[in-house]
């Protein structure tokens, strides 16, 4: 479980978060959403400690990341797994190698015992015979895939992934959320992913949080969001027009 | 300002590269990836440049001697003090600016660009040790082109005194052995470390904290160039007053 309290972030003179609470819980896939410019990557980024928040703490369990040492924070890091938006895949490594990476730098296995475990997570992601390609000769889903692979191949107990949707096709798009999602349930891990795609919410969204210029405005589940009369979920929920009909038409059956 | 808050990065983003060490037998496996792309790969274009730079230094002395009584040996004494002095350790370091500098620059700052450098700092990894230590290593090889650039500097030089016409075997080589002075030699390998450890971490820093997309990758790497030429001069220039002077 990964705790959030009063979370205030400044960048570039800049409020730009303004005091986050909430909770995160193990087993569940936790989105964060809102608008472009509501906070969601820097939020995210305080909780994986690539940004130190001006005011307020954050715990992962019972211990807040701001109270540990070099040390303990590295260890941290040993346990989160991260996807994101691009991929960010080593060019300079094959398939085979970008998986092994976490395996190398933390643990002592020997090669023969890392390639087993890689071909175990690629196959998990159902990626299989593209261990020696390089990134760039993969399509954006496969590398998204690899990502999610590297990412929990040394069997993470925190899982963020950033807008892993993005520039994908829908079909590919749901694939991806799917896999994330039973990957979370499998490994009974804390997931957070931060996306402002609807259909994503729809799909794997067991805990909502809606940011909104900084502040948490409303958290629910998928379902509760599209029940709640609270404006700024149905501001935001509702300005494609595909789910303005959806809500005309909810609202026509009562 | 700007330039103070530069500096003051640079000489911060050394101590980063030196704390929280990579495990070992990665760092190991990088060095040797670093050496093949950062030495063995400029060894290319060093010789070419080396032996033609040497045989026009060779020339150009030649043609400048109108006074018939300034002995033949010159021209080989002149090769080698130009060569070792100067063309080896620093026109070569300008051209491994141009080369090597814009090749780490764009590297890392392609990296920073595509969030690799930041996956790298979820994992818990020190990326400045991940990335430029290795590089640092590997520049430490430098001296040996430096040696191969003095070499081939030499032998352009003795090839077109000789086969042009301008002096003998025997005269060049007399000039190649007279009046040396071993310290010459202190001077120019010591400077040539400092310009690889120059030409490792100036494009590093210049990578490692660019900001933007692919445009302000090509930026970053101009920059890099200038600035490590810039400081390769200005080293050159320190550490000749301070040690020849």
């Amino acid at each position: 479980m990964i705790k959030v309290e009063d979370v205030h972030k400044n960048l570039g003179g800049e409020e730009i978060l303004k005091g986050i609470t909430t909770e995160f819980e193990r087993g569940k896939t936790n989105l964060i959403i809102g608008q472009s410019g509501s906070g969601k990557t820097v939020f995210l980024k305080c909780l994986i400690g690539l940004f130190k928040p001006e005011q307020g703490k954050i715990y992962y369990e019972d211990k807040a990341i701001q109270d540990m040492d070099d040390e303990q924070q590295r260890k941290l890091r040993e346990e989160i797994g991260m996807l994101f938006q691009g991929g960010a895949l080593f060019d300079s490594m094959n398939i085979e190698e970008n998986v092994m990476f976490p395996l190398r730098m933390f643990t002592k296995q020997n090669k023969t015992d890392m390639l087993a475990r890689v071909n175990e997570v690629l196959k998990r992601v159902n990626l299989e015979h593209v261990n020696k390609k390089f990134p760039a000769e993969i399509s954006g889903g496969m590398q998204k895939r690899v990502s999610i692979a590297r990412a929990i191949v040394n069997k993470p107990k925190y899982l963020f992934c950033d807008e892993p949707n993005s520039g994908l096709d829908p079909k590919t798009a749901t694939l991806i959320d799917t896999l994330i999602q039973e990957i979370t349930h499998e490994y009974n891990i804390t997931t957070i992913v931060v996306t402002h795609d609807m259909n994503s919410v729809m799909e794997i969204g067991e805990k909502v949080v809606l940011l909104k210029h900084g502040k948490l405005v409303w958290q629910g589940t998928n379902q509760e969001i599209f029940k709640t009369d609270n404006e700024d979920v149905t501001n935001f929920v509702y300005s494609s027009d595909l789910f303005k009909k959806i809500r005309e038409v909810q609202l026509k059956e009562g | 300002m700007k330039y103070l808050q530069d500096i003051g990065s640079y000489f911060l983003m050394l101590k980063k590269v030196f704390g929280s060490f990579t495990k070992t037998s990665v760092l190991k496996h990088l060095i040797f990836k670093e050496i093949n792309d950062l030495i063995i790969g400029s060894l290319g274009i060093v010789a070419f440049i080396s032996f033609f730079v040497g045989g026009v230094v060779a020339i150009q002395t030649a043609l400048n001697m109108d006074n018939p009584l300034i002995p033949k040996s010159l021209i080989g004494f002149a090769t080698r003090q130009s060569v070792i002095l100067e063309f080896a350790p620093t026109f070569i370091s300008i051209i491994m600016a141009g080369k090597v500098g814009s090749f780490i620059t764009s590297s890392i700052g392609s990296m920073r660009v595509t969030e690799q450098i930041d996956a790298l700092e979820v994992m818990g990894i020190n990326s400045l040790n991940y990335l430029v230590f290795p590089k640092i290593v590997a520049l430490m090889f430098y001296p040996f082109v430096i040696v191969i650039a003095m070499f081939l500097g030499i032998l352009g030089g003795w090839v077109a005194g000789v086969y042009g016409g301008f002096s003998s075997s025997t005269a060049f080589i007399s000039g190649l052995q007279d009046s040396f002075i071993p310290y010459q030699l202190f001077y120019a390998f010591f400077k040539t470390f400092v310009f690889a450890f120059i030409l490792a971490t100036v494009p590093s820093w210049q990578g490692f904290y660019m900001k933007g997309g692919a445009l302000e990758v090509g930026k970053a790497s101009t920059n890099s160039f200038v600035w490590t030429s810039v400081l390769i001069i200005a080293a050159n220039y320190i550490i000749t007053q301070l040690l020849l002077s």
